[in-house]
């Protein structure tokens, strides 16, 4: 039942082998066994979990179930859930249990899906490691002695490790696709717009997506089917008409034209990764796709531009944090300024002050047309070699991240380093494309690689048709990590 | 241009966190790491490019000016570190 897909879990379901109550209750005691040494979830509530597979149970035997009706979602801490705490991997939210659920929420309990818990993430989703959360540090079941990636690490965790069949995760420069690659599973970044903001709290609004983490495409279509959607209450929000992201996963793969940038197959790649990524190609081939060198020479930029345009927004957007409305309030201070201050100084993390500080510092009086006008002209490059890119191929392909998950500590006490596992992730975003991350085998030290998938808009159908068939023939997605008890034999390279 | 202290301390200040002054020529080494990799797009030449600020290039939405929020004053002040008589309380402000 553990390692089942949520398709598995809901056929089970329907034809009422299973109670969503027993399922619960499984994953419920998977997390309570395996949780304290992993530490993916920041907060879980069993009796309301429970309370809801309860729910779901009677509207099964009503017979108006719908494909998640019943079925355990790990949720990102990042999103707010009414009633219940909300961190966002922050100390300043430590105490702050929402008055109201996000959108995404609100689909899911609309589904009938149970929430199983919120999961672990780096500190207000900025970090690649998952090493600035409040809470700790989580640990990456392939070895332990490995970040998961981040920012959305505890939700990765959560399904690699099999204490949730799928999970939500956001992402902002990768983080939803590089902890997918790092813990072996797979997840997707729609294209901007698709997934309302609405509740989901917000680092840099003009790139940050939702989007869905599960061990199959096919589980990740069914998840997409109930995040995505119109909302008056996000700005962003597009109105278009409701797609079945699973229309197309089985269609043949003949004459499919995937690009390869030259720019992704680099001396900077591990080399471990990249065979797995030659032979992920070579599969490809052989189920009738073909290959044609693309390039994306504004590329290059992508890591600087971000560091631009992600701090600007993030700078803006928690300037809400004065510890006076809600979250966080220092307990001694001279004044209200010293409040602020002190709030704030002890409040967040390194990361998190260390991002608003390069904010303010780019859109303070004097540099704003150096840095952030600057970095929104280059970012419109960085689309339009998409643009020419994908007038030769439908979809784009390469490595998720340059190299397998590093230890933990490796990292944390070097910033640029850190941004540098997100250089091939970030282009999308700043693009506004969707992407996503497929495992397709192991490098060094057995631990998982991933390849990314970079589409044109609106093109999720097709990028979950390319990833499911690949999964159709090939077993990396059934992996289970043997740190993980009582799994699947856990079958590694 | 290379960043200086002062610098840190004024967007410290701009920012409202507290840095101190040990700590300050901390974040000045890491942020200077930062911006090193920050000048790399400052060399290319992209003056005629129009700036873009949203990926689709969508008009925003206009709706009726009317109100669609119901009063949820007493929920949301639930959360609030410190309330009275329907007020946030923050320290005294005029003498």
């Amino acid at each position: 039942m553990l390692n089942s897909s949520v398709a598995r879990l809901s056929a089970l379901l329907a034809a009422r082998k299973i109670s969503s109550v027993e399922l619960t209750s499984a994953f419920l005691e998977r997390i309570r066994s395996l949780n304290p040494v992993l530490n993916a979830f920041i907060s879980v509530d069993e009796e309301a979990s429970l309370g809801q597979a309860r729910a779901a149970d009677a509207v099964i035997a009503s017979g108006e179930a719908q494909p998640l009706t019943g079925i355990p979602i790990a949720q990102k801490d990042i999103f707010c859930t009414r009633g219940r705490l909300t961190t966002c991997g922050s100390r300043m939210l430590s105490n702050f249990v929402s008055p109201y659920d996000a959108h995404v929420i609100e689909r899911f309990d609309a589904a009938g899906a149970v929430n199983i818990g919120k999961t672990n993430m780096d500190e207000f989703a900025m970090g690649s490691s998952n090493e600035t959360s409040y809470f700790g540090p989580v640990k990456n079941p392939w070895d332990v002695a490995a970040v998961p990636g981040g920012s959305s690490g505890g939700s990765a965790c959560s399904v690699a490790a099999r204490m949730a069949p799928a999970a939500t995760g956001t992402d902002t420069g990768g983080s939803i696709r590089q902890p997918a690659a790092l813990c072996g599973i797979s997840g997707l970044k729609p294209t901007y717009g698709m997934v309302s903001r609405y509740g989901m709290i917000a680092f840099a609004s003009s790139l940050d997506q939702g989007g869905p983490m599960a061990k199959t495409a096919e589980d990740l279509a069914l998840m997409l089917n109930v995040m995505a959607g119109f909302d008056a209450r996000d700005s962003t929000s597009l109105q278009r008409e409701p797609e079945d992201y699973a229309r197309d996963l089985e269609k043949p793969l003949a004459g499919l034209r995937i690009g390869l940038p030259k720019e992704y197959f680099v001396k900077e790649v591990d080399r471990d990764v990249a065979r797995a990524v030659e032979a992920a190609l070579g599969e490809y081939r052989r189920l009738g796709a073909t290959a044609v060198e693309v390039s994306l020479p504004a590329t290059r930029l992508s890591v600087p531009v971000y560091y631009v345009l992600a701090p600007a927004e993030a700078s803006s957007n928690l300037s809400r944090f004065d510890g006076v409305r809600y979250g966080y309030r220092a307990p001694a201070y001279a004044d209200l300024d010293d409040m602020y201050r002190k709030t704030r100084a002890q409040g967040f993390g390194a990361e998190v002050q260390r991002r608003i500080l390069i904010g303010t510092y780019v859109l303070s009086q004097g540099y704003y047309d150096a840095y952030y006008l600057q970095a929104q002209r280059l970012r419109r490059l960085i689309a339009q070699d998409f643009v020419e890119a994908f007038r030769q191929c439908d979809l784009i392909m390469g490595p998720t991240s340059p190299t397998v998950a590093f230890d933990l500590g490796e990292r944390s006490s070097d910033p640029v380093q850190m941004y540098l596992s997100d250089a091939y992730t970030i282009a999308a975003n700043l693009a506004g494309l969707p992407a996503m991350s497929i495992p397709v085998g192991f490098g060094q030290g057995s631990r998982p690689v991933g390849l990314h998938i970079i589409g044109n808009y609106f093109a999720e159908a097709r990028m979950l048709n390319a990833a499911h068939r690949y999964q159709q023939a090939t077993d990396w997605h059934l992996r289970v990590p043997q740190a993980c008890p009582d799994g699947a034999p856990g079958t590694r390279e | 241009m290379p960043l200086s202290l002062d610098d840190v301390k004024r967007v410290a200040d701009l920012a409202r966190i507290e840095v101190g002054e040990e700590q300050a020529h901390a974040v000045l080494a890491q942020l200077a790491g930062v911006f090193d990799l920050i000048q790399e797009m400052q060399a290319v030449e992209a003056a005629a490019v129009e700036p873009l600020s949203h990926a689709q290039d969508v008009m925003l939405r206009l709706r009726p000016d009317a109100v669609t929020e119901a009063d949820q004053r007493q929920l949301f002040q639930s959360v609030a570190p410190s309330v009275e008589a329907g007020l946030y309380l923050v320290p005294r402000v005029i003498e």
